[in-house]
């Protein structure tokens, strides 16, 4: 009786909330009508017209790779952060690099993309360079607002991690670069996977920082399905979030099946470890 | 410490890269930001005076006050920071309300199925932001599919006109922002110590008094967290008041938005931008100490 009490049913419920939207959006991009909402027959044909939309593929195209680009900068940038905040007992300044790598995971989009854009601007007054604005200027804004997720998510993984192991290896005589990318790297590795896929989405999701940032040249897809979506609802826009929702699943549950492998694998490393200890 | 001499230490190796790199993104571009917000507004690009005016024999800094004086004269300005603020907290309450019981369902399961149902909360959230509140003009529209299934059970005749009302950015608010609520919520309630709830019932407690006595004391830190990843965001929300909201829902991120892009007044958007900043600042120090405390207490 107890095990499905109340709060089953609302999480039960909370989930409906949080996948039904998704599923009608699919379920109407099978739709014949031009009218979004009402059903007339099934067809694939907004598919076929959406692979025919050229300006779409360039900005999807633009969009893979800065996020590419944003995502494996970022897990670099991430581990080194992670390492010298969990790792290092203090050094100066350090009060002010906690406050830069967590402050962006809650500032407000508008003010992150006014002020990297100012930055630009200010850039190519002083020192005539960034005029363009193209993939790099998104690329540096996404690492950036990204930094911070991609750290909070390493260092978590960083400070479970079980030290007498560094500790053993530094014993045995590694220096400490060794020890990193002989130990604490192989343990740390799932982390680093969902960090940059976490780096990959957050890019590839950006709306608002990517518009501000951006040179007229250059126009990322959310760009794009925005001022689509400013016209009125589209079948098209329909085929389009049902591709993104399908892929960015199945990535996502690909890792995630990894990460609980890769987990349950070290548990019982570990417990094996324990057991021949004793 | 066993180390060779001659090898430099990695330490600094490792602070630089990222501290630089946030320095230059995100330290100096506020200094900029606060610079321009002096400025004065004119028909050149960049569209904005200089600070220092090197016209006289000595530079002289000119230091322009008008465009706060304007946020705080035009009443539409205070009008959309007080409407952010209440959207904020509202949506924050509901996303609370909301997300509570299912952080607490999660961290009642048994470990496997407990890992499915995080998933489960998490997906959505992978996926494009912009099409998830797209998905629901199909839903709140006039001729949309609640309209269509409440006026098909018979509940209304006429359709309700949801969509771009403020209810809608409420729906579309919670909806975004409730896994950043049920994460740290969950986080929180996994660690409760369940021995604490058995003694209190052993003591003669009602669950409903045990929980909220012990339960929901307990898991502030988590409520703390999750308030502040929800509420701290949505004061500046753009896409969701912009694309579900009536013209009038009124939001400073939106109003940032249009100074910059549609009235070209980069000194307006930048004063807005600090104005914000100023009222977010306590909430982010709280959220900022939350997590150092956290991270902290995991080390130790």
């Amino acid at each position: 009786m107890r095990r499905w009490g109340l709060s089953r049913w609302l999480l039960l419920a909370g989930l409906l909330f949080l996948y039904a939207p998704m599923l009608s959006l699919m379920v109407y991009s099978f739709n014949e009508s031009k009218l979004v909402t009402v059903w007339s027959g099934f067809s694939v044909k907004w598919y076929f017209e959406l692979f025919r939309d050229q300006q779409l593929i360039d900005a999807a195209w633009v969009s893979l790779r800065v996020a590419f680009y944003t995502a494996c900068a970022t897990v670099v940038l991430g581990t080194m952060a992670a390492m010298a905040l969990t790792r290092l007992r203090s050094f100066p300044g350090k009060t002010l690099f906690g406050a830069m790598i967590t402050a962006p995971l809650v500032m407000p989009e508008v003010i992150t993309g006014l002020s990297i854009l100012l930055l630009f601007v200010a850039m190519n007054d002083w020192l005539g360079m960034g005029q363009s604005r193209g993939i790099g200027a998104i690329w540096a804004a996404h690492v950036t607002f990204t930094l911070a997720f991609v750290t909070v998510v390493i260092s978590s993984r960083l400070s479970e991690l079980d030290r007498s192991l560094e500790e053993a290896a530094m014993d045995l005589g590694a220096n400490r670069v060794k020890v990193f990318f002989v130990i604490t790297l192989p343990i740390i590795a799932p982390a680093l996977v969902a960090g940059w896929l976490l780096g990959f989405t957050l890019s590839l999701d950006d709306l608002v920082i990517a518009s501000f940032v951006s040179g007229p040249s250059s126009t990322t897809l959310p760009m794009k399905v925005f001022s689509s979506v400013r016209l009125g609802v589209s079948p098209k826009i329909n085929a389009l979030a049902t591709l993104m929702i399908l892929v960015v699943s199945a990535a996502a549950l690909i890792g995630w099946w990894l990460l609980s492998r890769e987990e349950k694998r070290r548990q019982r490393d570990m417990q094996r470890a324990l057991q021949q200890g004793e | 410490m066993k180390r060779r001499r001659w090898l430099p230490s990695p330490r600094w190796a490792l602070i630089v890269p990222p501290y630089a790199w946030m320095l230059l993104f995100f330290a100096v571009p506020f200094a900029i930001v606060l610079k321009i917000s002096f400025a004065k507004t004119t028909l050149a690009m960049p569209p904005f005076t200089s600070l220092l005016d090197w016209s006289g024999q000595a530079p002289q800094i000119q230091i322009h006050l008008e465009n706060y004086l304007r946020l705080f004269s035009d009443g539409l300005y205070a009008m959309a920071y007080l409407s952010s603020l209440k959207v904020a907290v509202v949506s924050t309450f509901l996303c609370l309300l909301i997300g509570y019981p299912m952080a607490y369902a999660i961290a009642r399961m048994d470990p496997a199925a407990r890992n499915v149902a995080l998933m489960l909360v998490v997906l959505p959230s992978w996926t494009s932001f912009l099409i998830r509140i797209y998905a629901w003009i199909g839903i709140l529209k006039n001729n949309g599919l609640l309209n269509n299934l409440l006026i098909g059970l018979g509940i209304i005749d006429e359709p309700l006109q949801i969509l771009y009302s403020t209810t809608a950015v409420y729906i579309g608010i919670v909806y975004a922002y409730l896994p950043f609520m049920v994460l740290p919520l969950y986080a929180n309630l996994v660690k409760l110590d369940l021995r604490l709830l058995e003694a209190a019932s052993d003591l003669g407690a009602k669950p409903w008094k045990a929980f909220f006595q012990i339960t929901l004391p307990l898991s502030r830190a988590g409520i703390i967290a999750g308030s502040m990843l929800v509420m701290i965001p949505v004061v500046g929300e753009f896409v969701i008041p912009e694309m579900l909201g009536s013209p009038d829902t009124l939001m400073i991120g939106r109003v940032l938005w249009q100074e910059f892009f549609n009235n070209r007044d980069w000194p307006a958007a930048s004063a807005v931008a600090i104005v914000m900043l100023a009222l977010l600042l306590i909430p982010i120090v709280i959220f900022h100490r939350a997590q150092a405390k956290a991270l902290e207490a995991k080390l130790t």
